[in-house]
């Protein structure tokens, strides 16, 4: 198989490139759109805005969730905002510095038209879901209030208290709703895709699904499949990701031919409250916004380290991002931040009863602007701060560390967001999108919408507009009863080890290998290191496993056991990726490569590409082929990054 | 910060399926950290458990965050547990002392049908939305977001409504299962904002019947906002009673043309 990566950039001025792209783009007329039917898996910010949106254009979609209600898809959990270029603050923002900004923030590795176009459609997301009735913070006269994120130096990030993705994700949910009501979306929930079914030109039509409730397995018919299922940060094991999220709809689309890009490209978030001991199951993230107010520090001598923060006197703290970064601070983007932490720690400097973070501290804040104010803006993570750790972040400062966050891998997908396998979409967290090797804060929120609202329905009608009176392919055709059986081998497979370890303790000592050897720093003796024992982990798996009851009723072991089998496989190929891309750049570090000030150290003569692998068989590190998209840069010049 | 081990005996509910009938089973427990959330403490006892050739526990969860709704059993009879606002997978064993017995079960309600052990159905929940729960605006169709300013307590007042997790604790914990608080609190929600004045009317009264077809009647316990995690206000309901009553009057007048759509 000869897999062929063709971006389909349109020509012409940057800016111009996507309204001359749509009105180019064929329409299909709205009485014929009911007889395209589209599947949408995911109901996060991503699939739900494409799943409502595709329904009210009047496709007949079929959306699926492994959840019980579409509002519970992980992307409730962002907190801290969204960015878009309104410039309502008058402080300079305008898309092309959003378009600069994202691009700088990424280290240069994402493609300009697909992030000019992201910043272009950013003011409509606004708008969108203000109608909606998302309740974002507001100034006493009534109008939309902003606050600065990590990476930029003006005020472009809308938010609704610390609960942002909640709010969009329900406007997105009840849009959604609206259609589920009218008929337009079929809602699947608590049904999980087990594999992506291509027909016999290798075209994407249709997915087997699993029932989790019942175990039953059944297969659905489509004209086109998109996949918004989110990312792969779980890798870890310890991540801020919810525990369900998983990488399987994702690796199983790249297992039938779709290339996955960038998989070494994942984000650690610099401000995550650190583990408290070994049975700790996930981490949790503390936003960013309050990089705002906190200043970051550690003791400057580690004889310090040990005792209670209000002892130790100003002048014998270490405010190191002030220090060192001063143009940007405590607001340096994320990969910095949380290198720097890393760094800090690994010098003995961390603070707590693990000696395993650094502060983050409000005390000159509340002073300044006393603690109602801190109170407004941060009140319920504050909250959730003290109900974890049992201490009051209004008296001592938050103990912080970086933990995985956000993926910047994903499937490799062209202008149209479609995949290497013809009428297989991927959108949000699941593409390896447009935030290159380092995402900024409240751009996530920002990419998930635009794709499912602005960017997909109309690329999606560009695909369907020729294919009009193809019928779907018949689900008793032979691709899917082949694809069924291969499901219901690998269940089988996994039931029939009746081993001694759970799944949970494969999961950790996969996590505790990628943390260790491909997580903040990597090095080649690490990632090699890695290569072996991360297939040693994957056949033990199938040695060893044990997974308790049966395949025909709620059996969490089985759901999970299916999910760590892909993510051991795709945690293979991150570092096998990770190894090969000899240069730092944003969160993908390599020790080799530093600046003398220990800076990420670029290589754009040699490594100024996505770097896509095409799936070639079970020996990933052997088998696994890499295709290059060279990444040109005409609006922005290439720079090593500097926020000092 | 001291991390302390806690010894609990669990009374656990387990149900084999929709049909089966369940039973309590008890779990002692001697190594649980202090510093452990509840859901924690249910992965360790379920590791124990499979160790053990026992099926482990069947509880739903995801974030883990308080935020998601997916969570939530009743620990001793409380919905969520001890603990004011907070959710399940927020509650920390430091809530518990060494020794205790906690008696965990899932949500108790006519409209959310035990799945498996702890784990029920709550598609009720998402009827009641689909009923009339949003403002009808395709995408694409908005103007400017600056154009109506929303005075700053309405958005906050919207804003407190809207924090509702869907978590299902108001039923679990409402003598009558009533779904009041969850109804009320997606339509004070729509219905505070200028954005939703237009379908007002019409959302107050299919929420309100649909929510009626599922749930129980409110008979104004107010154990539901004892419960609710993100600890959403009773006030809500009677707004909601409010709105509903003039919608009647509204639509009476108007030959009950209006529906919702
Ligand atoms: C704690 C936290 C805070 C964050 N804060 C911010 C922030 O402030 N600003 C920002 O911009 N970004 C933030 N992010 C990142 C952002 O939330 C995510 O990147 C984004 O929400 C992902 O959205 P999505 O729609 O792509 O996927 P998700 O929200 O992850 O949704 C995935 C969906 O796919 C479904 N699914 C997955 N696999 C399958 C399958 N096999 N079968 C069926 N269904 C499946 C799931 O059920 C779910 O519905 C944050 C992330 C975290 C973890
Ligand atoms: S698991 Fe999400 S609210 Fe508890």
């Amino acid at each position: 198989m000869s897999l062929q990566l063709d971006s389909r950039i349109p020509g012409g001025a940057l800016s111009d490139k996507w309204e001359n792209y749509k009105f180019d783009l064929k329409l299909v007329n709205p009485n014929n759109r009911r007889k395209f039917t589209v599947i949408v898996v995911g109901t996060g910010l991503a699939g739900g805005a494409a799943a409502a949106t595709l329904g009210e254009l009047g496709y007949n979609v079929k959306v699926f969730t492994y959840h019980d209600s579409p509002r519970r898809a992980h992307s409730i959990a962002a907190q801290g905002g969204i960015n878009a270029a309104k410039n309502y603050r008058g402080d300079g923002d305008s898309i092309h510095r959003l378009f600069y900004d994202t691009i700088k923030g990424g280290d240069f590795r994402a493609r300009e038209a697909n992030v000019h176009r992201l910043a272009e459609v950013s003011t409509n997301i606004i708008d969108q879901c203000v109608a909606q009735g998302v309740p974002f913070g507001r100034e006493y006269g009534g109008l939309l209030d902003n606050r600065s994120f990590g990476g930029a130096q003006v005020s472009r990030t809308f938010y609704a208290r610390g609960q942002t993705g909640q709010q969009l994700l329900l406007g997105a949910y009840q849009s959604l709703a609206r259609q589920i009501h009218l008929g337009t979306c079929e809602l699947f929930n608590k049904m999980e895709l087990v594999d992506v079914v291509l027909n016999n030109d290798g075209q994407a039509c249709g997915i087997i699904a699993r029932d989790l409730l019942t175990g039953e397995l059944s297969r659905h018919a489509g004209h086109a499949v998109v996949l918004a299922t989110g990312g792969y940060g779980n890798v870890y094991f310890l991540s801020t990701n919810a525990k369900n999220s998983n990488a399987t709809a994702a690796w199983r689309a790249h297992r039938k031919g779709a290339a996955f890009a960038n998989p070494c490209y994942t984000q650690i978030h610099p401000t995550c409250i650190p583990p408290s001991d070994e049975f700790q199951s996930k981490l949790v993230l503390m936003s960013e916004s309050l990089r705002n107010d906190g200043r970051i520090w550690v003791p400057r001598n580690a004889d310090d380290c040990g005792l209670d923060a209000s002892a130790v006197p100003e002048d014998a703290r270490d405010y190191y991002l002030e220090r060192k970064y001063p143009a940007f601070g405590n607001l340096v983007p994320r990969d910095i931040a949380s290198r720097n932490a890393k760094t800090m720690v690994d010098q003995g400097l961390g603070i707590g009863p693990l000696r395993n973070g650094v502060y983050l501290d409000f005390s000159h804040a509340i002073e300044r602007l006393g603690a109602d104010v801190i109170k407004g803006r941060y009140g319920n993570l504050f909250d959730m701060y003290e109900r974890i750790t049992g201490e009051d972040p209004y008296k001592v400062p938050m103990r912080i560390y970086p933990a995985t966050h956000y993926t910047m891998g994903g499937l490799w997908v062209d202008y149209n967001l479609q995949t290497t396998v013809p009428g297989l979409f991927a959108i949000g967290e699941a593409n390896f999108s447009d935030h290159g090797a380092n995402r900024l804060g409240a751009s996530a929120l920002m990419q998930g919408l635009a794709d499912g609202y602005f960017v997909l329905p109309p690329t999606m009608a560009g695909f369907l507009a020729p294919r009009l009176g193809e019928s779907l392919v018949s689900t008793s055709d032979p691709v899917f009863e082949q694809a069924e059986r291969d499901v219901r081998d690998r269940i089988d497979q996994l039931l029939a080890v009746k081993g001694t370890h759970s799944v949970d303790h494969y999961h950790r000592e996969l996590g505790k290998l990628v943390w260790d050897y491909c997580g903040m720093a990597r090095n080649a003796a690490g990632l090699e290191k890695a290569l072996s024992e991360i297939p040693a982990l994957r056949a033990e798996f199938y040695k060893d496993l044990k997974v308790l009851g049966s395949a025909e009723s709620v059996n969490q072991s089985l759901e999970k056991a299916l999910r760590v089998a892909d993510v051991m496989e795709l945690a293979e190929l991150k570092v096998r990726d990770a190894l090969h891309r000899e240069e730092s750049c944003g969160g993908h570090f390599r020790d080799e490569h530093q600046t003398d000030e220990g800076e990420a150290k670029r290589d754009d003569e040699n490594f100024m590409y996505v770097g896509a692998w095409e799936w070639g068989g079970s020996d990933i590190q052997r088998d696994a082929v890499l295709h290059k998209e060279p990444l040109v840069y005409e609006a922005v010049k290439p720079t090593q990054r500097s926020y000092k | 910060m001291s991390t302390n081990m806690l010894n609990l005996t669990l009374k656990v509910w387990r149900q084999d399926g929709p049909n089966s009938a369940g039973r309590f089973e008890t779990y002692q427990t001697t190594t649980i950290a202090d510093d452990a959330s509840f859901l924690e403490m249910l992965d360790y006892v379920n590791e124990d458990l499979v160790a053990g050739d026992v099926e482990p526990i069947t509880f739903d969860h995801d974030c883990r965050e308080g935020i998601c709704g997916t969570c939530g059993v009743m620990i001793n009879g409380q919905a969520h547990g001890p603990q004011r606002g907070t959710a399940t997978c927020q509650l920390h064993m430091r809530q518990f002392r060494s020794g205790d017995t906690i008696v965990i079960e899932p949500w108790r309600a006519a409209a959310f049908p035990i799945i498996r052990d702890l784990m029920v159905n709550r598609a009720a929940l998402d009827r009641v939305v689909e009923s009339g729960g949003y403002i009808t605006v395709s995408t694409g169709a908005a103007p400017d977001a600056n154009i109506t300013p929303v005075p700053r307590d309405a958005a906050e007042a919207a804003m407190d409504a809207a924090a509702c997790i869907g978590c299902g604790a108001c039923v679990a914990a409402c003598p009558n299962s009533a779904g009041q608080l969850f109804t009320s609190a997606k339509l004070a929600h729509l219905n505070l904002l200028p954005q939703g004045q237009a379908e007002r009317w019409s959302r107050s009264e299919a929420m309100v019947e649909t929510m009626e077809q599922y749930f129980g009647s409110c008979t104004n316990h107010g154990e539901c906002q004892e419960a609710c995690p993100k600890e959403i206000s009773i006030d809500f309901i009677a707004m909601m009673n409010r709105d509903y009553l003039k919608a009647k009057f509204t639509n009476r007048r108007r030959g009950g043309q209006r529906k919702s759509g």
